[in-house]
């Protein structure tokens, strides 16, 4: 009987909220709906399970330059260096294994290590000098580029070997159901169980709490997208190495932003410099780190794109990639300054585990509640 | 009132570029005993608040915590002595929700991992015992109004259990009832044995609270009244310079060799 009048309170939330800009991912969910269903249209093997499993090594590398972007944006600033920087620890991973003969292990490390000491460099000058953030990575761009060119040498591209560990990155595929649908199972049931454990807490404390229905019907959303991606990537060549690490640094980076305390110090200087301050943040550690994420992140992302190639070349490192990787965050940075972006305990742990590949671009304008 | 104070400014001074902001301050607050810091805009209050609060450490002079000298260089040091600050502009990040705010610099975690289960009930726990009523504690700061800031800029001070209280207009945004319900509070944690500095320009406030008034005019002391003791003419007039006396007015020596 009470049916229709909670239909009809439904209903006005639902309204209440897009008057008031509060819908969280589904815009994003809607967009991306409609760019699958126009390329459909375009190219029937769209969505086939190839084309898919493609798409989401494909998306990999540019995924964690914007992860990584997202760390700077977060504090208000930006670095337009990352796609320089991951071109250069592609070519300084290249360099270091073909031209000096170093261990491919010892060459990804010290590659990193690399695009980690040139954030904070950035970061440094920035937060030092107070130099614009703008400056110093437009600067770092141009610099950066120069150096991946001297690098790479006159042929201006390195090939490496396709059976190593950088190609591994993206060619390798784990096909055992019972691993893909296990990892899938897996991720629900922290899921759940994170969820379960959040909601008790809360409900020992006599505070409001998400009803018991909700987070089952949260676990079975989840369910059904990890095992229909498992599914359909199955089909092909089954779930990628590279979609897992991505997926992984995208669930550390949630947690790292919202459950920690560095997390909300980030969080905090996007809201406030001042108040930060006066609350006792250390303003110039947090914003040289956030540079130096930015700039491990970009170097990670560039062994990806590396990885695809097998090579490195200046492809790797041009514009394309810094436009690709700043726009997803970019367009969600709106929403970070007008306070959408806000740690919550209601967010799980685990809930951003098993997002379409694509979902990264919801990410940084997913309000907690909505998680 | 017997016993030492629990802070005492001596001789501190503080310039910013050519401007002579604070200049030998004598400041003395016991436990158990509102002062109201009082002068006309552009005296040094909020000035003086940064020096004590750690934002802004002074140039020259001594703070003294209970007697002993110390150095007070960052906005930790003095949450770490149990001095607890609401600014006039409340410096709180818009983009977080109320508890994060309030536990801003603070946060309960283990491990580095935040409980914001724990921080939420504290925070609820907190607002009830002061009677406020905010709906939601997880709503982010940019969609309360402004007295509601307030209140909890206001709420935020208390939670370190603080020693000393330094309120910088606190009452600028609120309304009548709110007001009362604040003047009370401040009775109340007098009465606790808390210290509290209140800077204010209402007069009826501070009538009604404070113990002592402290005036500041263009950076300097200029009168320390009893409340009781002293009619609220006479303080402003020396608010406003009207009964300046002639060793106020001597130049020092940074204003004769500029």
């Amino acid at each position: 009987m009470n049916v229709k009048p909670r239909l009809m309170a439904g209903a006005e939330a639902v309204r209440r909220r897009v008057r008031e800009g509060g819908l969280g991912p589904a815009p994003v969910l809607l967009a991306l709906a409609a760019i699958w269903v126009v390329f459909q249209c375009l190219n029937e093997r769209f969505l086939s399970p190839r084309n898919l499993s493609v798409l989401s090594v494909d998306i990999v590398g540019t995924g964690m330059v914007a992860v990584g972007i997202v760390f700077v944006l977060l504090i208000g600033e930006i670095d337009l260096s990352v796609g320089a920087l991951a071109g250069l620890a592609g070519a300084i991973f290249a360099a270091l294994n073909v031209e000096v003969g170093m261990a491919e292990w010892l060459a990804v490390i010290l590659a990193v290590i690399c695009g980690t000491a040139i954030g904070a460099l950035h970061g440094f000058l920035f937060a030092t000098f107070h130099v614009p953030a703008f400056v110093v990575t437009l600067a770092g761009l141009l610099a950066w580029s120069g150096l991946m060119i001297l690098l790479l040498g006159p042929d201006s591209t390195i090939h490496f070997s396709e059976d190593g560990l950088v190609a591994a990155l993206t060619s390798r595929h784990y096909s055992a159901p019972g691993f893909t649908y296990g990892l899938a199972a897996l991720c629900t049931a922290v899921h759940l169980l994170v969820s379960l454990r959040d909601r008790g807490r809360r409900a020992a404390a006599g505070m409001p709490c998400r009803a018991v229905s909700g987070i089952w019907a949260r676990t079975a959303l989840l369910a059904v997208v990890a095992f229909s991606t498992v599914a359909v990537l199955d089909r092909f060549e089954g779930l990628p190495l590279a979609l897992l690490i991505f997926l992984g640094v995208l669930v550390a980076s949630d947690l790292l932003l919202r459950r920690t305390r560095y997390g909300r110090q980030v969080l905090a200087l996007g809201g406030g410099v001042e108040a930060a301050r006066r609350a006792g943040v250390d303003v110039t550690l947090v914003r040289v780190s956030v540079f130096m994420v930015a700039g491990t992140l970009a170097a990670f992302g560039g062994l990806f794109v590396a990885s695809r190639f097998t090579s490195a070349s200046q492809v790797s490192g041009t514009g394309m990639l810094l436009i690709n990787a700043v726009a997803p965050p970019s367009s969600a940075a709106p929403a970070c300054s007008a306070g959408v972006v806000r740690p919550g305990p209601r967010c799980s742990g685990c809930s951003s585990s098993s997002r379409s590949p694509r979902a990264w671009r919801c990410w940084a304008s997913r309000p907690p509640s909505s998680s | 009132m017997p016993g030492q104070p629990l802070l005492a400014l001596r001789g501190v001074s503080k310039r910013f570029a050519a401007v002579q902001a604070l200049v030998d301050i004598e400041l003395e607050v016991r436990a158990g005993e509102v002062v109201a810091l009082v002068g006309d805009n552009a005296a040094g209050k909020s000035t003086l608040v940064k020096v004590i609060s750690g934002v802004g450490p002074p140039d020259k002079g001594v703070i003294e915590w209970q007697g002993s000298a110390v150095q007070i260089r960052r906005p930790q040091d003095a949450s770490g002595l149990g001095i607890a600050t609401v600014y006039q502009d409340l410096a709180m990040c818009e983009n977080l929700d109320i508890v994060a705010n309030l536990f801003l610099g603070r946060e309960i975690h283990r491990f580095g991992v935040l409980d914001e289960v724990e921080m939420e009930r504290r925070t609820r726990e907190l607002l009830h015992t002061l009677s406020i009523r905010i709906p939601d504690v997880r709503v982010p700061l940019a969609s309360l109004s402004g007295g509601q800031r307030q209140v909890v800029a206001i709420t935020r001070s208390f939670l370190g259990s603080p020693r000393l209280l330094l309120l910088d207009e606190p009452t600028a945004s609120l309304g009548i009832q709110q007001t009362n319900q604040l003047l009370d509070l401040i009775e109340e944690l007098r009465d606790q044995g808390l210290g509290v500095l209140l800077i204010s320009h209402n007069m009826s406030d501070i009538k009604a609270v404070a113990d002592r008034v402290a005036v500041l005019r263009l950076g300097r002391n200029n009168g320390l009244f009893d409340v009781n003791t002293t009619s609220q003419e006479q303080i402003i007039s020396s608010i406003t310079g009207a009964s300046d006396h002639a060793v106020a007015h001597r130049p020092s020596p940074e204003e004769m060799w500029p």
